[in-house]
């Protein structure tokens, strides 16, 4: 094979190799232009978050707009502050917006659902969604189910 | 007695081995700031290396994640989660699958060759012959072949991978009914491009800088007979394959946690 | 050892006897543990090696099995250390190429890759490519082995020719008798790790040493025993079980 075909032939396997490496992290990843930076970032606080975990997706009405930054504890109020990052074209939440900790299906994971609320004034970095719904525990719910059916009938 | 003088001396000869093969590196490395001024060394063997090893690596990648959707499916429509199929088996291959067996496949064709290249041409005086002629030996033969194992390896792991989720598509979706969008977006939903693939892309890094210096050095170090080199060359393969599957361990700990 | 330039000096003995290790010494490939190795007024076992790889450029050698560099032309093979070591321009370096080929008379094989070369003729190629950078001394690492009867008669010509023409240093390691005396001005003998004779072809072979004797006329026994030393024959044949 002469030089120029060699070259040619290494030419091409480092692109193909690159471009891979591209097409693998934009399709199969989730890296993309809106992913980094440009997001603005509000908190929520909440007083049992669950099973979130960081990176979990920020929806509304069921579209993914962001994703959970970061979860820490509030010391003093002993709940859970969620930091959320939302992609910058969604800059229009309503100041009054809620945010609840949902099940993506029955064994899927967990991530905040926002529903917006009814104020003329936006979400802006930095601001705080003040109505929260944590989410369902299921130890919860099996103690308020068998306290509902010891309330409301003695057998059967 | 013997036994116990014997052991010691395996254990000495091992050593010393390890040291040989330290210097080795160190010079070798050295070298490479020559090499980058004779690129079209490199360039010759990225393609000896590199694209000679394409064919394997995409068709091993291709079986891969076939297989991979179909145990993947099995096992995840007992849980109704069928839908995750496309992720389990980005996931699989991009932080596991992809940077160790691309590396093993690497070190039993490249590696082998390598080993058995160097070797014959110590057996049959050719380094000699290029020291007497004021060449390095390292410079000339070494080191171009060190860079090109070390800068293929990435490339033919990150393409084991994309043909392996494509291959996990055919057979998921083309066979096993998932739907194809449920498929792609369970992939992006999961597969984080720093997390995962980025590690990938390093894991590769490590498991080339050592499967290409086991190889290269192996055949420098060979015994200049046809036995002493069948020898190293056997020994490039066990080696490497112990040391990239041991370095994934550590770099997997490391990494995921 | 002293030897003298501009002459062919050939480094006989029987095998194992350490001449090539002699010529190793010389390319600085070797150290030895005691005394030291001078070429042209230099130390070689002492030498940086910045200073080791200028002498060599000034050093040819010739292998036992021509060590051309396989996957390379015949062409390629002689530029090569042409091309390491100068910034000489294409077309002067293809004359110069030419040249040499055409001096171990092998100009037609210049498209030719080593595999397809006869022993004999990848050692004349091997010998262009040693003079390559006109060097002041050529080691020849057993030249005459395994060649055959036309094939030897060019290779001592040429060994001859190359060291007059280009009034160069020769040394010649080889344990053939018959072409090592028709080719030296000078013999070395070792055998035991030392120098057991010395002088001009003729001196050798009327020599009354007896190694030098046994030696120079392949005599099977002498100082150098027929039998490997062994226990007594007549017990070893009547005596024990073998074990």
């Amino acid at each position: 094979m002469n030089r120029g075909t060699l070259e040619l032939t290494v030419g091409l396997f480092v692109l193909a190799g690159i471009g891979a490496l591209a097409v693998l992290a934009f399709k199969v990843g989730n890296l993309s232009a809106a992913n980094s930076g440009d997001s603005y970032k509000v908190s929520a606080r909440f007083d049992n978050i669950g099973g979130l975990t960081v990176k979990a997706p920020v929806t509304l009405a069921g579209v993914r707009i962001g994703r959970v930054s970061k979860i820490s504890v509030d010391r003093e109020k002993y709940s859970a502050l969620v930091e959320l990052s939302i992609a910058p074209e969604y800059d229009n939440l309503p100041a009054d917006t809620s945010a609840s900790i949902l099940t993506a299906g029955l064994l899927g994971a967990q991530y905040v659902g926002l529903e917006p609320g009814g104020e003329d004034t936006f979400l802006t970095n930095g601001d705080r969604i003040e109505i929260t719904q944590s989410a369902v525990v299921l130890e919860h719910l099996i103690g308020q189910l068998l306290f509902n059916r010891a309330e409301g009938g003695g057998g059967s | 007695m013997n036994a116990i003088r014997s052991l010691g001396a395996w254990v000495i000869n091992g050593i010393v081995g390890w040291g040989r093969a330290g210097l080795f590196l160190s010079h070798s490395l050295t070298a490479i700031f020559f090499v980058l001024r004779r690129f079209r060394l490199v360039i010759q063997q990225l393609f000896s290396v590199g694209v000679l090893t394409l064919v394997i690596v995409l068709v091993s990648g291709l079986f891969v994640g076939m297989v991979l959707a179909l145990q993947g499916y099995n096992t995840l429509v007992d849980f109704g989660a069928e839908s995750q199929l496309g992720l389990v088996v980005a996931l699989t291959l991009t932080r596991e699958l992809g940077p160790v067996l691309t590396a093993l496949l690497f070190a039993g064709r490249a590696g082998s060759a390598l080993t058995a290249e160097i070797g014959l041409m110590k057996a049959t005086e050719q380094l000699a012959a290029m020291e007497m002629m004021a060449v390095d030996p390292i410079e000339r033969v070494v080191a171009p072949r060190f860079l090109a194992g070390f800068l293929s390896m990435p490339l033919l792991a990150v393409m084991f991978t994309l043909v392996g989720v494509v291959g996990g598509h055919l057979v998921g979706v083309g066979l096993l009914g998932v739907d194809s969008g449920v498929y792609w977006s369970s992939m992006q939903e999961g597969v984080d491009a720093r997390e995962d693939i980025l590690n990938g892309v390093i894991k590769s890094l490590v498991f080339g800088f050592v499967v290409t210096w086991i190889a290269v050095f192996e055949g420098y170090d060979a015994m200049p007979t046809s036995e002493g080199v069948s020898r190293a060359t056997t020994r490039t393969v066990v080696g490497s394959s112990l040391a990239v599957l041991g370095l994934d361990f550590v770099l997997t700990s490391l990494m995921f946690e | 050892m002293v030897i003298p330039r501009g002459q062919v000096t050939a480094i006989m003995g029987p095998s194992g006897c350490g001449k090539s290790t002699l010529l190793n010494f010389m390319g600085g490939r070797l150290i030895p543990r005691s005394g030291d190795v001078i070429v042209d007024g230099i130390v070689v076992n002492k030498s940086r090696r910045r200073q080791l790889y200028a002498l060599r450029k000034r050093m040819g050698m010739l292998f036992q099995r021509s060590a051309l560099l396989t996957d390379l032309s015949v062409f390629e093979n002689v530029a090569f250390p042409i091309r390491e070591h100068t910034e000489l321009p294409e077309p002067l370096i293809d004359d110069l190429v030419l040249l040499k080929l055409q001096l171990v008379g092998l100009r037609g094989t210049r498209y030719h890759m080593p595999a397809e070369l006869s022993g004999g003729m990848g050692r004349r190629v091997a010998l262009a490519r040693a003079i390559a950078l006109d060097p002041m001394m050529v080691m020849y690492d057993e030249p005459f082995t395994g060649l055959d009867p036309i094939s030897l008669g060019v290779i001592v010509k040429l060994i001859r020719q190359v060291n007059d023409a280009l009034g160069m240093t020769s040394i010649v390691v080889t344990h053939d008798v018959r072409e090592g005396c028709s080719i030296a001005d000078y013999i070395y003998l070792i055998g035991g790790g030392n120098v057991i004779g010395q002088g001009t072809p003729e001196e050798m072979q009327n020599s009354d040493s007896p190694q030098v004797q046994q030696f120079m006329n392949g005599l099977p026994d002498g100082p150098v025993p027929y039998h490997y030393p062994a226990p007594d024959y007549v017990s070893e044949l009547f005596g024990e079980e073998p074990k």
